[in-house]
């Protein structure tokens, strides 16, 4: 017997899964840089949040011919992974399609689903492709999508077609054989409603020339399929793992309601309780809380989550009153400036021993202008928008706390509105005792 | 016309059912005070037995908090509970989705407990219970179009309780191209009210001030006094004041209700 294609098969399979562990651990250590958040409270409202939206695909409905087309490839993706199952062994075991003699025709049935699957899939990603850069779709044409995000969702597209295509000339050719070559590797497993159609290219090809075709298509597709796995964490594709951590985890309150900060709560209790011995209290707190964001130290771990999970499909920023008006702000930039910001703080990490050392970056200036935070109308119109339930606003309101209350740097007007209510216990500059006028005009 | 204060009607020996919560913009600005008065009148004309905090009543903090500084709007937020929980208030109205937001989510985690309602949830109650009737025909067969204020619709999920008022005003509802769940911001909101827009092509309540233009309608139904400026300086700019007013629902059914 000859092991070498065995061994090469675990050679690539381990080497694959190596560094996909390692990437998915440098996420999970990034995202613990973030501040702890308790989201462990109703479960069974989580469970079903979950289940709505990244398995039942709910929001992506808002739009009706991409959300099926992204059905398609969602179910296609899953399902014709089950296949891989049968891959894995035969690379494992140098069997081939090992699980055929057992399963007989439900065998049969199930490699045609795949293949309806493979192909529509197929032409899904061709649809997609020719969106992305013919049509003038809107939100693919931002600022933020030049460059890199933009070949990224093209690599991603090509390759899914590249697998698609390996997949069904890998079963083209093993159906030809199963007809023309009488040899108990290659008996007859079913009727292959797709590649079938592509049975007659290799007529004129001898025997051997179809076995080479068949061997090499299915390596190819299972070799695609490990480059593909680690090409995630290098691409904005994260979504297909953490779309399910990040709808359950997601925000179940209100969207109107923003967090509160408790640091300042104990704050202003002291303040307003004349019993209170502030230099007792304060002499006892020697860590000083800093006051909201201005790096991804200071955001939670949901945001952080939020920043991977984000697929930069922009849906928030065509929904985004201040970006359809032609303001700066995009909610899909202050995600991908999180998630840089996070893979830069990482790797400077990575880099010195596992300890960060600073870099003279932020994520407030460096990336994210004050100019951006201030267009917000917090209207949650982006938070609405993302099928994966991602909260761009929290973290523009976060970073606003940190602009305000540690640096004072709001602009002009808010000052004033914020010096009106303080005094006047209205943002206009009334006097409070004028309060009832109205009153008098009834 | 009756309007008392909380400390008023403690002194006559009564307690409210409810507090009126009006705002900053019902108390202050001139388009917004008739939305008040409108809203007095029909708690007067259904006998509600309600009362205003007056002086007492603070800023919600809405506005600091969406700007940022949370300092600000937790010792608003922590003056204003201290006044609601010494009068033991336990039901408010308000006309404006702004402070109604803040009462009602942002208040319970510092001590403030309400039933928070707004006020076109509460008409459309005082109409169930046949406190107000609306007489049908001064609207009768006009288009009405509803601009979902975000801090009502979207943060709260409340879409239907506005439209049943302009479905009971006999009036042909019409809705514009981003409407509920995607109803686009007439640009007031998380403290732009009160700052210049950064620069762009249009301002936000432009923009939608053309959505609502687009409808056709001749009025232009909204919730909140901060949506309903935002709107007014829109039409304004497309000089179509003549063609399409903004009304807040509580004008509308005050125009169309008796006792």
């Amino acid at each position: 017997m000859n092991y070498i294609p065995n061994l090469i098969f675990a050679f690539c399979f381990f080497f694959a899964t190596f560094f996909f562990v390692r990437n998915i651990r440098k996420i999970y250590r990034n995202i613990n840089l973030g501040i702890p958040i308790n989201r462990s409270d109703n479960n069974k409202q989580r469970w079903i949040q979950m289940t709505k939206m990244a398995f039942g695909q709910s929001k992506m409905i808002d739009k009706p011919i991409v959300g099926l087309l992204h059905l398609i490839v969602y179910l296609g993706f899953i399902i014709i992974n089950i296949e891989l199952l049968e891959i894995l062994t035969d690379g494992f075991l140098g069997t081939h399609r090992v699980f055929a003699p057992y399963l007989g025709g439900f065998y049969n049935f199930l490699i045609g689903s795949f293949e309806i699957f493979a192909f529509l899939v197929l032409i899904s990603v061709i649809i997609f492709l020719v969106r992305r850069n013919v049509l003038n779709t809107r939100r693919f044409l931002n600022p933020e999508m030049k460059g890199w995000p933009k070949n990224d969702a093209n690599i991603i597209l090509y390759a899914e077609i590249l697998l698609m295509s390996l997949f069904l000339t890998m079963n083209a050719a093993d159906y030809w054989l199963q007809l023309n070559y009488d040899n108990s590797i290659y008996i007859n497993v079913g009727y292959f409603p797709i590649s079938q159609f592509l049975v007659p290219l290799f007529d004129n090809f001898e025997i051997s020339s179809v076995v080479f075709v068949e061997r090499t298509a299915w390596w190819l597709h299972i070799i695609g399929i490990f480059i593909f796995l680690n090409y995630l964490y290098y691409s904005k594709h994260l979504h297909i793992l953490l779309a399910f951590p990040n709808t359950y985890f997601s925000n179940l309150n209100s969207l109107g309601k923003l967090s509160n900060l408790k640091s300042v709560t104990n704050e202003v209790k002291m303040m307003m309780d004349p019993n209170s011995d502030s230099f007792a209290q304060n002499s006892s707190n020697t860590d000083i809380d800093k006051f909201g964001a201005s790096d991804v130290f200071d955001l939670n771990k949901i945001q952080l989550l939020n920043s991977y999970t984000c697929t930069e499909c922009g849906r928030c920023t065509s929904e985004c009153p201040a970006n359809i008006t032609g303001k700066k702000l995009s909610p899909r930039k202050i995600m991908m400036d999180t998630r840089d910001r996070l893979e830069e703080v990482g790797k400077n990490i990575d880099n010195n021993n596992g300890n960060f050392k600073p870099d003279g970056n932020e994520l407030l200036n460096n990336r994210i202008t004050a100019e951006e935070l201030w267009a917000c109308t917090s209207c949650n119109a982006c938070v609405q928008a993302c099928p994966l339930g991602i909260d761009p606003l929290s973290i523009i309101i976060d970073m606003r706390r940190y602009l305000v209350m540690e640096k004072s740097a709001a602009p002009s007007e808010i000052n004033n509105m914020m010096n009106n209510i303080e005094n006047n216990g209205a943002p206009w500059p009334f006097n409070q005792m004028d309060k009832l006028n109205w009153k008098n005009e009834l | 016309m009756k309007v008392l204060t909380i400390s008023e009607m403690i002194s006559l020996g009564k307690s409210p059912e409810i507090i009126f919560w009006v705002g900053c913009a019902g108390s202050f600005d001139e388009r917004a005070k008739k939305i008040t008065k409108a809203f007095v009148e029909i708690l007067n004309k259904a006998q509600v037995s309600f009362a205003v905090l007056g002086n007492e009543e603070g800023c919600s903090g809405d506005p600091a908090k969406r700007a940022g500084n949370e300092f600000l709007f937790q010792m608003q937020a922590m003056t204003n509970i201290q006044v609601l929980n010494g009068y033991n208030i336990k039901k408010i109205v308000t006309s404006c989705p702004h402070c109604f937001n803040t009462l009602k989510n942002e208040y319970p985690d510092l001590g403030g407990n309400y039933d928070v309602i707004h006020h076109t949830q509460f008409i459309n109650y005082l109409i169930k219970e046949n406190k107000i009737t609306i007489v049908g025909g001064s609207f009768k067969g006009k288009k009405i179009t509803f601009h979902d204020p975000c801090y009502l619709g979207r943060a709260n999920n409340i879409f239907e309780a506005p439209r049943e008022l302009i479905k009971k005003l006999d009036a042909e509802l019409v809705e514009m191209k981003s409407c509920k769940e995607k109803a686009m911001c007439c640009g007031a909101g998380g403290a732009q009210m009160f700052k210049e827009s950064e620069p762009g092509n249009i301002d936000v309540n432009l923009e939608r001030t053309s959505q609502a233009i687009e409808t056709s309608a001749g009025i232009v139904a909204s919730g909140c006094p901060f949506c309903n400026i935002m709107l007014n300086d829109g039409i304004k700019h497309y000089e179509s004041e003549n063609e399409i007013k903004i009304m807040d629902l509580a004008e509308l059914v005050n125009q169309a209700s008796k006792i």
